[in-house]
């Protein structure tokens, strides 16, 4: 250090506190205005994000999306905080990303949100009202013009050539007589409502789709409603909401349905149910199901033990496989080395999906070329067999991931201290000697974080899974139809049932979510035993 | 005071560019209090001609509509997931058998035809109702037929399996006969019109056609379904192979080496060189095989802010002759509208999957049918490869009925 950097390090500088870029005026200002922009646009997109989460009344977004911009505001215009002014992006997306989306997953795990209770139970009555709401057989269609009396809506209808008129409240009755078979341009005492203003102000079509009006006094003749505004046709209702009573009856069988909010459905004595219910929170009920339901349970647990013999199997071949590689191409006595190289990687290169894809056709025991080419056109049923099927979507993403351990321990070899390595030689080591006692140690230590989180990847590799074979072949028996390779990730997604059509999401974030803590607590062991290495070394 | 100028010129700057968003949109804002607006999800293929459709009844009407396009794959889910939140479309594009799961999920409202009823094939009608309502406006058919190649085998339908069997192997080629069996996963679908041959209908109909959810293809018939798989499967004649995909299934077809499959309307362009007639499928069991008929329509959402601007569209500008001519020519599948199939039946293939579709039946959609096709084509294809059929079968009958239950 010479004198005249100690000289100025000790002067205290000439402005008491020195400002920061983006508050100065000084020197360039350019900081500061362009922090005031960029927060301008903050500001903007936040209050556009809580103007449009108003307008969908979602409440619990206008006050996250509030916070989060008071904080952004806080944040950047006090001197203070300075390392939340370089944490408070990331932060936000942590939150959004990460925290959000498993607070979600387990919000859904504790519900049975899935096909038959997907909304509320207002949703479920209105489902039920509208599927039990039949048309008079044999009824007519009448020409029908909607009316307006002082702000009450009401129906015109063309009945053979005579005009009745009734409101929810007033059945039909007569009101003149009519030209033709048109629906009544005209009516005494109340005035039509254009066609443009109904079909387009969803106040009012939300008003005429709701009206009923009564044909007679006799609640059994049903009453009139409008589809399209312009034909009235006769319907009667067969299910009844009782608000007070929470019950819906049938009025043609007479049977009482109760809403029942343990299970979110309507219940009849019987046990029957309506097919339309609402989510409810259903406690821990779906975690149980997963360990109590004997038919889950069984081949869950021969889905888990697969599960880890791939990930593991998986990781181990592949980074063998990568260090051999590494090893022989590192040798400087082979020629060509990087180009080598590179035909090495390429598997890494090509889209993992479209490899299973193509690995499906080349298995294939008749038409497949791995049994035309290595078994000399023998029929291996490698897609059919379950052992075969395994060894196959093993093989493929060994194939899939070696070339990462090839690049991983390439990088590590070229990093090993070479006078170490000289200080062994010199000792007298043999080259296996070299490798168990320094080479292997000193890879190790850099590459088992990378083995954990490669061990995680496999875990959930869904894609080699559903795209080589699906999970196939069915075991016989299985509930869901779990194959003998599903891993747990594919499991859940047949578990979830999404692609049949009848989804459980509650039961398949309750998988998803025990499917989190096991991986979590694999990788927190093994991470500790990594940090062990390092002591060691 | 320096900061509370910044805060001020950051308010400044905020508050002019949401005057410059709000400045278009406000304009826009004043015409959607007067004109509604309908959204409906289509996929690609029938993007175009809902728009025509959609054009004319934005000049009548004054409203407008705009089309989502998706993944035909993610509208059922999506449609589900969606519109209870509000944030669903008016209209939607799908196919009758999701009917059950929309029902459940209480996310579809009825419609009524009115007197347009009487211009749709009944089947199509058939397949939208759900008990006995009606759901959803029909504009296609499709099903599986026999597919057979002209010149190796004549376009003379074959009546029975034995004798498409002779003529195929008569003709020469590599195989008699080559159909689709998903590879390993099986393909109760397209296997579905020798299945009903042998009187075993995957779930029982009522009187009025309607399915119950009683297991139809369990006891006797089912067996001997399952015995005819093994017999033509790998440790029989091998006819029936696992080893078969849809890829595979028309590469042999369309390269001469099977002179007959079994295939849908949507596969006849994978064959451009071969020289095809379309037929019946011939009955394997003895009685008439049929195939399920899908049919594709236009469904309501029950949260629809726009009901009775949804069902004029439906009903007065797509329910209309042309819309359907316009909807055919876009994706050509058998018309639902009943005229435009007797029109387009001049077509030998439209015919030859016309009157396929009419030995058909509708494929269930009551929700217990989504639990159905796991069980139901992992039990076919461990038959062809060779399993004890009447065990597997029975297996998967009972695995089936206790699912439904439960």
């Amino acid at each position: 250090m010479t004198v005249q950097q100690v000289i100025e390090q000790d002067t205290p500088p000439t402005d008491p506190r020195r400002e920061s870029h983006a508050r100065a005026w000084r020197a360039h200002g350019v900081g500061f205005v362009v922090k005031v922009i960029l927060m301008g646009v903050v500001n903007a997109l936040g209050i556009m994000a809580i103007i449009s989460a108003l307008s969908v009344q979602s409440w619990l977004l206008v006050g996250v999306t509030t916070i989060l911009l008071i904080a952004a505001d806080i944040v950047y215009f006090t001197r203070r905080a300075l390392p939340l002014k370089y944490l408070m992006p990331g932060l936000v997306f942590l939150l959004v990303f990460q925290v959000f989306v498993f607070g979600y997953t387990a919000y859904i795990a504790f519900t049975n949100y899935g096909t038959g209770h997907a909304g509320s139970v207002e949703q479920a009555v209105d489902a039920a009202l509208v599927q039990g709401e039949r048309r008079v057989e044999g009824s007519a269609t009448y020409p029908l013009t909607v009316v307006e009396r002082f702000g009450e809506y009401g129906f015109a209808i063309n009945d053979g050539g005579d005009v009745r008129v009734g409101t929810e409240t007033q059945p039909l009755q007569d009101a003149g007589s009519a030209s033709g078979a048109e629906a009544p341009a005209s009516v005494d005492g109340w005035t039509v409502v254009p066609r443009a203003q109904l079909l387009t102000d969803q106040e009012v079509q939300a008003a005429i789709e709701a009206l009923r009006v009564p044909v007679s006094d006799d609640p059994n003749d049903g009453s009139i409603r409008t589809r399209d505004g312009s034909s009235g046709l006769v319907y009667t209702p067969t299910m009844l909401w009782d608000a007070d009573a929470r019950t819906i009856t049938d009025t043609v069988s007479g049977t009482v349905y109760t809403a029942d909010d343990t299970t979110g459905s309507f219940v009849a004595a019987d046990g029957t149910r309506l097919p339309a219910g609402w989510y409810v929170n259903v406690g821990f009920d779906n975690f149980l199901r997963v360990f109590t339901d004997a038919s889950l349970a069984g081949p869950l647990l021969s889905v888990t033990v697969w599960t880890f013999a791939f990930a593991i199997g998986s990781v181990v071949i592949s980074f063998g496989i990568g260090l051999v590689f590494a090893i022989v191409f590192n040798d400087p006595r082979v020629r060509a080395r990087k180009y080598l190289r590179t035909l090495i990687i390429l598997p890494y290169a090509f889209p993992a999906f479209m490899s299973a894809l193509l690995f499906r056709g080349m298995f294939n025991a008749e038409f497949g070329v791995i049994n035309d080419l290595f078994f000399f056109g023998s029929q291996i049923n490698w897609l059919g067999d379950p052992w075969l099927a395994k060894a196959a979507v093993l093989w493929i993403n060994v194939w899939l991931s070696f070339p990462y351990w090839f690049l991983v321990c390439t990088g590590a070899l070229q990093a090993l201290p070479k006078d170490t390595l000289e200080a062994a030689e010199i000792d007298g080591a043999g080259k296996w000697r070299q490798f168990r006692a320094i080479i292997l140690p000193l890879l190790l230590v850099s590459t088992a974080p990378l083995a954990i989180s490669s061990f995680a990847f496999s875990f959930n590799n869904f894609t080699v899974i559903y795209m080589f074979n699906a999970g196939g072949p069915p075991i016989p028996g299985a509930p869901y139809s779990l194959g003998s390779t599903d891993i747990l990730i594919s499991a859940i997604y047949r578990v979830s049932g999404v692609a049949g059509g009848a989804a459980d999401y509650g039961l398949a974030s309750a998988l998803s979510i025990i499917v989190f803590i096991v991986v979590g607590i694999i990788s927190a062991i093994a991470f500790r035993q990594t940090r062990k290495l390092e002591e060691y070394q | 005071m320096r900061k509370i100028i910044g805060i001020g010129v950051a308010a400044a700057a905020s508050a002019l560019l949401l005057a410059g968003c709000s400045g278009g949109a406000s304009p826009d804002e004043e015409t959607a209090a007067s004109s509604a607006e309908l959204v409906i999800w289509t996929d690609a293929e029938r993007e175009e001609a809902i728009s025509a459709a959609a054009t004319a009844f934005e000049e009548e009407t004054g409203a407008t509509v705009t089309l989502v396009q998706k993944n035909f794959e993610d509208l059922r889910n999506d449609f589900i997931s969606q519109v209870p939140t509000g944030e669903g479309p008016d209209i939607t594009v799908g196919s009758h058998d999701w009917l059950g799961a929309l029902v459940a999920a209480g996310v579809v409202d009825t419609i009524d035809l009115g007197d347009k009823s009487s211009e749709f094939e009944p089947v199509a009608l058939e397949a939208m109702t759900y008990d006995g309502q009606l759901y959803a406006l029909p504009y296609s058919l499709e099903t599986v037929a026999l597919v057979q190649n002209v010149d190796l085998v004549g376009a003379e339908a074959p009546a029975t399996w034995d004798e498409m069997i002779q003529k195929g192997i008569a003709a020469g080629t590599e195989r008699p006969f080559v159909i689709n069996t998903a590879g390993e996963t099986g393909d109760g679908y397209t296997m579905y019109g020798f299945q009903t041959s042998f009187g075993a209908p995957v779930f029982v109909q009522d009187a009025s056609g309607s399915y119950t959810s009683e297991v139809g293809m369990k006891g006797a018939q089912g067996e001997a379904f399952a015995q005819w798989l093994h017999a033509n499967g790998s440790a029989g004649t091998g006819y029936l192979s696992t080893t078969i995909d849809y890829d595979i299934n028309n590469e042999l077809f369309a390269s001469g080496k099977a002179p007959y499959t079994i295939q849908g309307p949507w596969a006849i362009s994978s064959f451009p060189d071969v020289n095809v007639a379309v037929n019946p499928i011939p009955s394997a069991g003895g009685e008439p095989a049929a195939p399920f008929v899908g049919v594709q329509g236009f469904y309501l959402s029950s949260q629809s802010k726009n009901a009775l601007l949804a069902q004029e569209f439906l009903v007065n500008y797509l329910g209309t002759e042309d819309a359907q001519r316009a909807l055919y020519e876009a994706d050509p599948r058998i018309p639902a509208w009943t005229t435009l199939g007797e029109e387009v039946a001049s077509d030998p293939i439209i015919a030859g999957f016309r009157a396929s579709s009419q030995n058909g039946v509708p494929m269930p959609s009551i929700p217990e049918m989504g639990s159905v096709w796991d069980f139901w084509n992992s039990a076919e294809a461990q038959i062809i490869n060779g399993a004890d059929p009447a065990t597997t079968w029975n297996q998967m009958t009972t695995d089936l009925e206790g699912t439904l239950a439960g």
